[in-house]
């Protein structure tokens, strides 16, 4: 019986277990043994960036660019004086970055041909205040410290980054959550491109003070995950003191199964992609260990366990967008039978890993890969037999083909054996990057702690107890004691998001307090009303929430209700320099009096009744209230008004 | 045993850990009116204050205490780091050219020790070889430490010896030598080393590194890669600085130690030949010759060091309302040569004549250079310039400022004779007055005007 791949991916799928997360429940992650942690960041508002002195969040075009420069990423020796492994076969590759450069928003520091200018202070005041707010204990004294990185996302191979904080506390509606550290940050490049051997970043982003979060992993379900990080983001907000809008604010996230190991789902923008991340990514380590369970049973010797290749490009030559002096090598992997086509993910497979591996760290392009598992094969059966029969291939093994130029093909075959080894010991600790589907691929090897060294060219910064009380003194309330508020006012739980996210919570208050109108109506006000309204209407420019605040009182002084406002919201967004009055005029507002208006009804009755010989009250009703809704609202409050007809 | 226990600390702080018996390596426990703080204790610099203790937390980043917020401390165990470089044989292969490196004390390839911030520099043939095992594909590496200063210390003592370290090496047989140093004073020692070291039948190349070569994007790999390939390959036997072309990893340039100057403060690309074009780009492939004419290697070791060196000798930087008791004084600290540094083709305003007269007759020795770096000393286009040549200041052609401090003082560590003197200045050893400045010689491009940014845009910097 020939091995169909199509049934043994749904087979092994099967014994995973894998459910869609509308069907999982707690009792299926406890199983798995979910565990998640995060890693918030969040960019800070201020006009420069951390180092430097370029404007801090004005971006450009991928083309609108100075100059460009190259560098080359060289691993350096750990602490304990090895190279990482997959660092330098990284580097064997010799990827090319490529840095673009716009005069308007870097300078030399952010190409490291000038060494830092003293901090940000004010950057690094707007993160204490979110330190503070984070309940977290704040440092002594502030040291910079070098982050290595050596994808190229920042030029000088590292980032430069301090610790403000220490063990603080979150208390979220449902439970506690604990805090690892706060830092602050220079953020990163943002890649333009990344093909082959060639790496293609921009410096606009680069720089720009970001600050990060980190919690401990104590999220037990996927939702949990998002309404901490949901959580955290508010928090941030609350103070004023940080950007919102596409990309300034994105997450790490953690997680990790019973078994498995820390992976980093890396840069996830929205936080509604949480939970069906966190949910793949759980049930991926599953399946990992049941590979390997599964691996351990066939193979009789793990340790001494190798690949070995061949070369065919005799025998294979009909490969699509094969080109002349690429080479093509065909794999054995020992005993893998059934182990690449095993499920992995919602429409991957373990030979998915490989070739994820294989583009970062050989560069080495998809289609560039063919195995002998796939649900449909670019070679024939006969083709298959060929390469089967030339490796010397034994029934229980599988076979993958690459076909890339020959300086890669060495770093493809290690890259290919090492993933497989990992195969046989679990889950390797890896980045992944994530997709609006759920799905993640391998980004890079999860670096260790050792590489944090201190920053030669800063001196620590010294936090006394005054400066730290003074900044005490203007923190905003807690998040969750504003939580507690719109609890007790009886706010419907579906406006809280668009509340705290917004930070308006400020603004409601003083509604409230300042002008005493009622404070469900207000955030019921803001949570459908205004939320639509700013969706729906395109302003010059962001709209503040503030004039919310004087139209409410403006409305109050001249007698009108309130439910002219949400008439008023499309004027008052599209024309921000519109003053109130001119808004009601544009609109035909005339002001009428309530015995003006309950003069209308008798009237009105009379036109109704015309001709009938059954008058139902409550269609009399209606038709009443449609003819004064247009003069009544703002002058009398419809309700009243109801009552009376 | 007390500083070794509490490396750094002092005042307040090595008081708290004394008092706490917690020691440096140690773990410690804090508690704070800010909180718990738990990680390794770590040797604090000397110039901080003494109100901090750092440490190490377990997520690998450093803090400070607040030593005024300490409420108690504990050690709970103790690891007293141990860093060593890791070293690999450095691989003999038959056929490839016997190299030797210098050290000078630059950090060339260094780590930096994560624990302390000090620079660890890699040295030894096995060390280099760990941290770049590229150069075992280009030569045969040996290497010796001559001495280890910063370069701002590099000075005449170390330059004599460097000389004569040249000398024997060329002796015992050897196809090229690399000098690894500090980027500050590199083009300082690369004219000392022209003048002192004539005939040379093999290539010198002094090599640094303006970002240091713990940082994945260092400079130091590649141009330690470059200047192994041209001490080894190369057919130029001339004293040169091999550092990066543009500030891209992409080409390096061999400049002539005389007319080679660092012309910017932190940038890779910052060594410049002036007046001149380099002598030749290097890239890990290849070495192109940019000059034509230069001294070729040759098979013999007829070298010929010429090690003299006076340190009485002194340059003076002019500015406007320059008071002529400066030149007194140096005059009277028993200077006996002065180069000035002067404006436009070569100038000091008038109030300096008498001082210069007295010194011309105690027999100062005094040459004229330019503060504007590229051009030539032209001093008979006005009188002031014709007066002070009357009054003994002779001009040095278009020779680089340094170049002529570092000239005179090896040329007065041999003849006091005043003719003899201005004969050997002004005779070129290897270019460092060239007769002709070409086109491509002065080239300063203005940001801002659209073809210059077009190219800056076009080619990487």
């Amino acid at each position: 019986m020939s091995f169909n791949s199509k049934s043994n991916y749904e087979i092994s799928k099967k014994k995973v277990g894998y459910v869609p997360r509308i069907d999982a429940t707690q009792e299926t992650y406890d199983a798995l043994g979910f565990m998640s942690g995060l890693e918030v960041h969040q960019q800070l508002l201020t006009s420069e960036k951390l180092f430097c002195h370029c404007p801090a969040g004005i971006f450009h075009e991928h083309d609108d660019y100075n100059a460009e420069l190259i560098r080359h990423m060289r691993p350096t020796l750990s602490e304990l004086g090895e190279y990482d492994g997959t660092a330098l076969m990284e580097f064997k590759t010799r990827k090319e970055i490529v840095y673009r450069i716009n005069n308007e928003n870097a300078c030399t520091y952010e190409i490291d041909d000038t060494p830092p200018f003293p901090i940000n202070v004010d950057a690094l005041e707007k993160a204490l205040e979110i330190s503070l707010l984070s309940k977290l204990n704040i440092v002594g004294e502030v040291h910079i410290t070098r982050k290595q990185y050596l994808d190229g996302s920042i030029p000088a191979g590292f980032q430069r980054t301090a610790i403000l904080g220490v063990e603080g506390e979150l208390e979220l509606p449902s439970k506690k959550i604990r805090l690892i550290q706060l830092s602050i940050e220079e953020d990163s490049c943002r890649e333009i491109s990344d093909v082959g051997h060639v790496r293609v970043y921009k410096t606009d982003r680069l720089g720009m003070p970001l600050i990060e979060t980190v919690t401990y992993p104590d999220f037990k379900n996927p939702d949990e995950v998002k309404d901490g990080c949901d959580y955290i983001r508010f928090l941030n907000r609350s103070t004023g003191n940080v950007r919102t809008g596409m990309g300034a604010g994105r997450q790490d996230v953690n997680v990790s199964c019973r078994g498995g190991s820390r992976v980093e789902i890396k840069g996830v923008a929205h936080t509604k992609w949480i939970p069906e991340l966190t949910h793949n990514e759980v049930f991926r380590q599953w399946a990992l260990l049941q590979i390997r369970d599964m691996l351990s049973a066939n193979l009789n010797n793990i340790k001494g366990w190798k690949v070995s290749s061949v070369g065919v490009k005799d025998i294979l030559s009909i490969l699509p967008e094969l080109e002349e002096k690429e080479t093509i090598i065909a794999i054995n992997l020992p005993g893998f039978k059934g182990a690449l086509s095993y499920f992995t993910q919602p429409g991957q497979m373990f030979a998915d890993e490989i070739s994820t591996r294989l583009k970062v760290i050989a560069c080495i392009e998809k289609p560039n890969m063919a195995h002998s598992e796939e649900f449909e094969s670019i070679l024939s059966e006969k083709h298959w037999k060929l390469v089967q029969t030339r490796l010397k291939a034994s029934k229980e093994d599988s076979q993958i083909i690459i076909w890339a130029n020959e300086d890669d093909i060495s770093t493809a075959i290690e890259t290919v054996e090492e993933r497989c080894k990992l195969a046989l010991t679990g889950v390797p600790n890896e980045t992944r990057k994530s997709f609006e589907d759920g799905t993640t691929i391998f980004e890079r090897v999860l670096p260790g702690a050792d590489r944090m060294y201190p920053d030669t060219d800063s001196a620590p910064i010294p936090l006394d107890d005054n400066y730290l009380n003074n900044l005490n003194k203007n923190l905003p309330t807690d998040v969750i004691d504003n939580y507690k508020i719109l609890k007790e006012w009886g706010v419907n739980e579906e406006v809280y998001t668009y509340i705290f996210s917004k930070n308006l919570f400020p603004i409601i208050t003083k509604i409230v307090d300042k002008i005493g109108v009622n404070p469900k109506y207000v955030c019921a006000f803001f949570g459908h009303e205004v939320k639509f309204a700013v969706g729906h209407y395109q302003g010059p420019e962001q709209f503040n929430f503030e004039r919310i605040f004087k139209l409410f009182k403006y409305l109050k002084s001249k007698g009108i209700t309130f439910e002219l406002a949400e008439k008023m919201l499309p004027e008052l967004i599209m024309h921000p320099q519109m003053d109130f009055e001119s808004i009601l005029t544009s609109m035909n507002f005339k002001k009428y009096s309530k015995k003006e208006i309950l003069s209308k009804l008798p009237l009105l009755n009379e036109k109704f009744s015309e001709g009938k010989e059954i008058i139902s009250n409550i269609k009399r009703k209606n038709w009443v209230m449609g003819k004064l809704r247009n003069i009544a609202i703002g002058n009398i409050e419809l309700t009243d008004l109801s009552k009376e007809v | 045993m007390d500083n070794d226990i509490f490396q750094g600390y002092k005042g307040e702080a090595l008081e708290l850990l004394k008092k706490y018996k917690v020691r440096v390596w140690g773990a410690v426990s804090a508690e704070t009116t800010r909180g718990s703080f738990e990680g390794t204790v770590l040797p604090r610099s000397e110039n901080d204050d003494d109100k901090h203790i750092v440490i190490k937390i377990i997520t690998g980043y450093n803090i400070g205490i607040d030593t005024r917020t300490i409420l108690s401390m504990k050690e709970t165990g103790y690891k007293k780091a141990n860093y060593k470089i890791p070293e690999k044989d450095f691989p003999y292969t038959k056929g490839l050219p016997k190299v030797k490196l210098f050290g000078t004390g630059g950090t060339i390839a260094s780590r930096l020790d994560y624990r302390t911030g000090a620079v660890i520099p890699a040295f030894s043939p096995g060390e280099l070889y760990g941290a770049v095992p590229e150069l075992a594909d280009i030569c045969n590496l040996e290497t010796e430490k001559i001495f280890a200063v910063f370069s701002e210390n590099m000075g005449p003592k170390q330059y004599l010896a460097l000389a004569k370290a040249i000398g024997k090496e060329i002796k015992k047989g050897v196809d090229g030598i690399v000098i690894g140093h500090g980027t500050d004073t590199l083009h300082h020692t690369g004219a000392a080393l022209t003048f002192m070291c004539q005939n040379l039948p093999i290539p010198i190349i002094l090599v640094g590194s303006q970002r240091s070569s713990d940082r994945p994007s260092s400079d130091a790999a590649l141009n330690l890669m470059h200047a192994m390939k041209a001490a080894g390959q190369s057919d130029m036997a001339e004293v040169q600085v091999c550092m990066f072309g543009p500030t891209s990893d992409e080409y390096g340039l061999l400049h002539k130690g005389t007319r080679v100057r660092k012309m910017h403060s932190s940038y890779r690309s910052t060594f410049r030949t002036i007046g001149d074009t380099p002598l030749a780009r290097i890239n890990r492939e290849e070495i192109i010759p940019i000059k034509k004419n230069y001294n070729k290697r040759r098979n013999d070791k007829n070298v010929n060091i010429l090690p003299y060196f006076s340190d009485k000798v002194t340059m003076l930087y002019y500015y406007p309302g320059m008071a002529p008791d400066t030149i007194d004084a140096l005059v009277d600290s028993g200077y006996k040569g002065i180069i000035f540094v002067g404006t436009g083709l070569g100038h000091v305003n008038k109030e300096l004549y008498p001082a210069i007269e007295r010194a011309h007759e105690k027999g100062i020795h005094m040459f004229m250079t330019l503060q504007t770096i590229w051009g030539y000393v032209h001093m008979f286009v006005y009188d002031t310039g014709r007066d002070m040549m009357a009054k003994g200041i002779i001009p040095a052609g278009n020779m680089l400022p340094e170049v002529a401090w570092v000239k005179l003082s090896w040329v007065l560590g041999q003849t006091d004779d005043p003719e003899e003197v201005k004969k050997l200045m002004l005779t070129p050893v290897n270019d460092e007055i060239t007769l002709r400045e070409p086109y491509n010689g002065y080239l300063v491009y203005q940001g801002g005007v659209p073809e210059v940014d077009e190219f800056i845009k076009d080619v990487h910097k």
